[in-house]
């Protein structure tokens, strides 16, 4: 793909608002310095929470409109190193926060199926602009389900990866200890391919942990007899459309038929991991946002005084969704209510790892929906800020645990809408789940 | 009414590590604004912090030199409040796991009576960056010394008078010294003092309410603060007002406080796990590592000076307050003076001097060694006492050698009887008053005499050969 065949791509596509920033002159550089690598010459979509030295950064916000990041993510420089051309940055909900791409200061992105519907969020652009064909892949980031659910959404394969297997240096921080950057592609192959790539220990990120890559590409093909699959009964209960259910269970039986020994298990403490999430990820969050207060970069509200500084600046720097959350985490974290919200729900965290850890130990993975419906209509939740939550009921628990989960397409629903299935393995078996996903690819065929 | 004094005292001591704790910036004083500032301490969106191992260690040494329990495993916790010069809107510091706590230290304050103090609690953190006021309404920011290590020591409520509090201070100072880990140097800031302070009758238990004073920028001020807090919480108690709970800002050139904030708007911090840090994990091989590298502590070498050099009590603690003034007189020592001859000249001379100079011993323009040889100079009785004051103040500026310039001053002690016979022999004749006088009894000319010859000599007579020399010419 040339430079300008992009752009006529993207243009054509307008209207999903998959970018927010697509610098020409910066592409064209890009296009004449390509690094000899396994990614040579493939564009690659960037979400607009990652650093990309000389591009904007705004995580969607009017509080970052502008602001020129001075330097690149880890993840950025190990794409560019390897052969990638960085195509632009894509929409999200402002700092990451949403799940249908609605929250964005520079509007919401669309469904790449069907447009009057959500993209999915938060990795909305991203994961359209790949839906669309307009890049090779891109990179998203998975706080409580950001790649997977929009993954889902779209029909694409999304990756969240263990936590601690990417590099978050550059990634904005949302809430630290779920975050991760994961790749948004159209097969399983391209996303170990990309994972090979951007994984790894990094010296800027303490919590980056010093563990091999393997070479995933190089082992994607694993017969279905090998593994031990649980199907955990509390994620197909009240709220799932029947199609999705069927499409899951039908993945299922074709593993089971391809010779995986399958088995129910039970995840019992699953319910309350949407609580846990909401609580830890704001605390973490109205921390990791109290930066932006118009002393040194980005938008600045008031020149009036100290407080009034602080005050208009973030009084009209940030939307609606990401001020709810801050004042929700500010709350939880507050002297006389932090053991009862904070301290409980680090509590109910460690009791949900126990639960996956106890599973892990009689399965391989683990297969449930990645949603429980398929891409809802545009404006739908956007009042009902609890419906709007409860859809990342699925995949929250993988990031309350720290291990790795994938959405990919297993079918769609009577408005060919895609349906997403996700992959969950222990922390570091992201080859398990290439293994597993490539199978199911083949089950599509 | 009396009432008893319970002072318990907070402080910051910035670590001298090179770089800061969580990147690779430089922690150099005095650098022109921002000018060793990156995106992670500029707090750029995206950035993480890596610890500086270097902290852990500093961290670990004032701990154990302060005989505290030390963690194996303590954590990093998130301090929230927004400030202009807060980068990130929260300060990573320790809350409920700190590395060091249950910690002591002794002190001598007053009547020279030994007291020991509790240490609460010694933990890490990062500094701040700097307000910088005066460009007309607006104020700027300078983040240089944004993310600089410090560690916070905190004490027991264990002192019970500004002396006392005083005594701690210059202890801690000392000891941190000592270890190299800080320059404690309050007017850059370096080392930073907080006090709480309350009242209560004597023989009550409960600690009355306390106050925080905060901003005083020498020892001299903290002691200042302290007495007119004192005064001030002792009135409001006798007029049988309550002490508010409040925090309060030392005024310098007022010589008074003023309230800096209430109860009522203290800050909610809400701590809570730094999520970007792992816990600080430390094995007891590491802390047994350096423990066997702490250097000698001030007690230790004033036990040692005493019982090795037989030094008395007042020049050993003013050697000691200094570990490098305490190496250099052992310096003088080694090269073969008598030790208590070498402690008069470096406590008295010498630290004179670099006083007036304004200069550090290391500065000092006389070595160890050429000192010493001063020293045996006079032992020998080459030289007089006095004389060797000015060869000492001739050798600041004179790096020649010592017997050089005893020549070149011409202060070469006379003990030849024939010279110094004939000296007395005139001044016999001279003063026959006196003369008479003293062969009758009155002793005490003996000095007057001394004098004269010494005039006469230009000070060079050895008084040890005078005085009998006197006795036996005049004296019959």
């Amino acid at each position: 793909m040339s430079v300008s065949d992009f752009l006529s791509k993207v243009a054509l596509h307008k209207e999903y608002n998959a970018f927010i920033q697509i610098d020409e002159i910066d592409l064209n550089k890009r296009f004449e310095n390509i690094c000899d690598g396994p990614l040579k010459g493939e564009l690659v979509a960037v979400k607009d929470n990652i650093c990309v030295e000389g591009l904007n950064l705004t995580c969607a916000s009017k509080m970052l409109d502008g602001f020129k990041v001075p330097y690149s993510a880890t993840v950025i420089q190990k794409l560019e190193k390897a052969g990638a051309i960085i195509a632009g940055k894509t929409n999200l909900d402002e700092f990451a926060m949403g799940s249908s791409n609605e929250f964005s200061y520079f509007g919401p992105a669309f469904n790449s199926v069907d447009k009057s519907r959500v993209a999915g969020g938060s990795s909305g652009g991203s994961t359209v602009a790949v839906g669309c064909g307009l890049v090779d892949y891109a990179l998203g980031s998975d706080t409580g389900g950001s790649v997977r659910q929009p993954a889902s959404f779209n029909g694409v394969v999304g990756l969240k990866p263990s936590y601690g297997r990417v590099s978050r240096y550059g990634l904005v921080a949302f809430a630290s200890s779920f975050d991760q950057i994961g790749p948004i592609t159209k097969t399983v192959e391209q996303s170990a391919k990309i994972l090979g790539v951007i994984a790894g220990h990094d010296p800027l990120d303490a919590t980056s942990m010093d563990v091999p890559v393997p070479d995933y590409v190089a082992n994607l093909k694993r017969p279905a007899s090998e593994f031990t699959i649980g199907i955990p009964k509390e994620y197909f209960g009240e709220g799932i459309q029947p199609e999705v259910e069927e499409a899951v269970r039908k993945t299922i039986i074709n593993m089971e038929t391809a010779g995986a020994k399958i088995i129910e298990v039970s995840l019992p403490h699953t319910e309350y991991g949407i609580a846990v999430y909401y609580i830890i990820s704001s605390a973490e969050a109205s921390s990791n946002l109290a930066r932006y207060d118009g002393v040194r970069y980005g938008f600045r509200g008031s020149d009036e005084s100290m407080d009034e500084m602080f005050r208009q600046t973030r009084a009209k720097g940030f939307g609606s969704e990401v001020k709810r959350r801050i004042m929700l985490g500010t709350y939880v974290l507050s002297s006389g209510y932090y053991d009862s919200f904070y301290g409980q729900a680090q509590k109910v965290r460690r009791i949900i790892k126990e639960d996956y850890l106890n599973v892990f130990k009689k399965v391989d993975a683990i297969i449930t929906p990645t949603t429980p419906t398929t891409a809802f209509k545009s404006g739908e939740k956007l009042t009902d800020p609890m419906a709007m939550y409860l859809n990342d009921i699925y995949t929250v628990s993988a990031n309350l645990v720290g291990i790795p989960a994938m959405s990919l397409p297993v079918g769609n629903d009577k408005n060919g809408l895609p349906i997403g299935c996700q992959i969950m393995a222990p922390s570091f078996k992201e080859e398990t789940i290439f293994q597993l996903g490539t199978l199911i690819e083949g089950f599509q065929k | 009414m009396q009432y008893e004094v319970v002072i318990g005292l907070e402080i910051h001591a910035q670590l001298k590590t090179e770089s800061k704790v969580f990147c690779g910036c430089k922690t150099i004083y005095g650098n022109s604004p921002n000018s060793q500032t990156c995106p992670i301490c500029l707090g750029m969106p995206g950035t993480l912090p890596v610890l500086n191992e270097k902290v852990i260690e500093f961290a670990a040494k004032a701990g154990l030199a302060l005989e505290c329990k030390i963690r194996l495993n303590s954590r990093t916790a998130r301090k929230n409040y927004f400030y202009p010069d807060l980068s990130k809107g929260y300060q990573i510091s320790q809350y409920d796991e700190p590395m060091c706590e249950f910690g002591k230290i002794e002190i001598f304050s007053g009547e020279d009576r030994a007291k020991v103090l509790g240490i609460t609690r010694i933990h890490i953190e990062e500094d701040s960056g700097k307000s910088v006021h005066g460009f007309g309404d607006k104020t700027a920011v300078d983040f240089n010394r944004c993310g600089t290590g410090l560690i916070e020591i905190v004490s027991e409520p264990d002192m019970r008078s500004p002396e006392e509090a005083r005594a701690y201070l210059v202890k801690l100072k000392q000891i941190l010294e000592y270890l190299e880990v800080s320059d404690c140097n309050m007017e850059e800031g370096s080392l930073r003092v907080d006090a709480n302070i309350s009242l209560r009758p004597f023989g009550q238990k409960e600690l009355g309410t306390k106050t925080e004073m905060k901003n005083m920028n020498s020892f001299r001020a903290v002691e200042k603060a302290l007495y007119s807090e004192i005064e001030r919480q002792g009135k409001v108690l006798d007029n049988g007002g309550e002490i508010q709970q409040v925090t309060m800002l030392w005024n310098e050139n007022l010589n008074q406080a003023r309230v800096m904030r209430t109860k009522e708007d203290a800050h909610d911090y809400r701590y809570f796990p730094e999520p970007d840090l792992l816990p600080i994990e430390i094995t007891e091989g590491y802390l047994a590592d350096i423990k066997s590298q702490l250097p000698e502590l001030p007690d230790a070498k004033m036990r040692r000076f005493s019982a090795d050099y037989k030094l008395g009590k007042e020049a050993i603690s003013t050697l000691v307050l200094d570990k490098n003034w305490s190496a250099w007189f052992e310096e003088v020592v080694q090269a073969g003076s008598d030790p208590v001859e070498a402690s008069k000249w470096v406590t008295v001379e010498v630290l004179r001097v670099i006083k007036e100079r304004l200069i550090s011993i290391d500065e000092f323009p006389i070595s160890p060694l050429k000192l010493s040889q001063l020293i045996k100079e006079i032992e020998k009785d080459s030289i007089s006492k006095q004389a060797g004051k000015k060869v000492f103040d001739h050798m600041l500026d004179d790096h020649s050698d010592v017997s050089l310039i005893i020549e070149k001053l011409g202060l070469k002690q006379v003990s030849d009887t024939r010279n110094l016979e004939v000296i007395i022999r005139d001044i016999k004749e001279k003063y026959s008053t006196e003369v008479s006088r003293f062969q009758n009894g009155e002793s005490k000319l003996l000095g007057f005499f001394m004098g004269q010859v010494m005039k006469e000599s230009q000070g060079k007579a050895n008084p040890k050969i005078i005085a009998p020399l006197i006795q036996k010419i005049i004296g019959d």
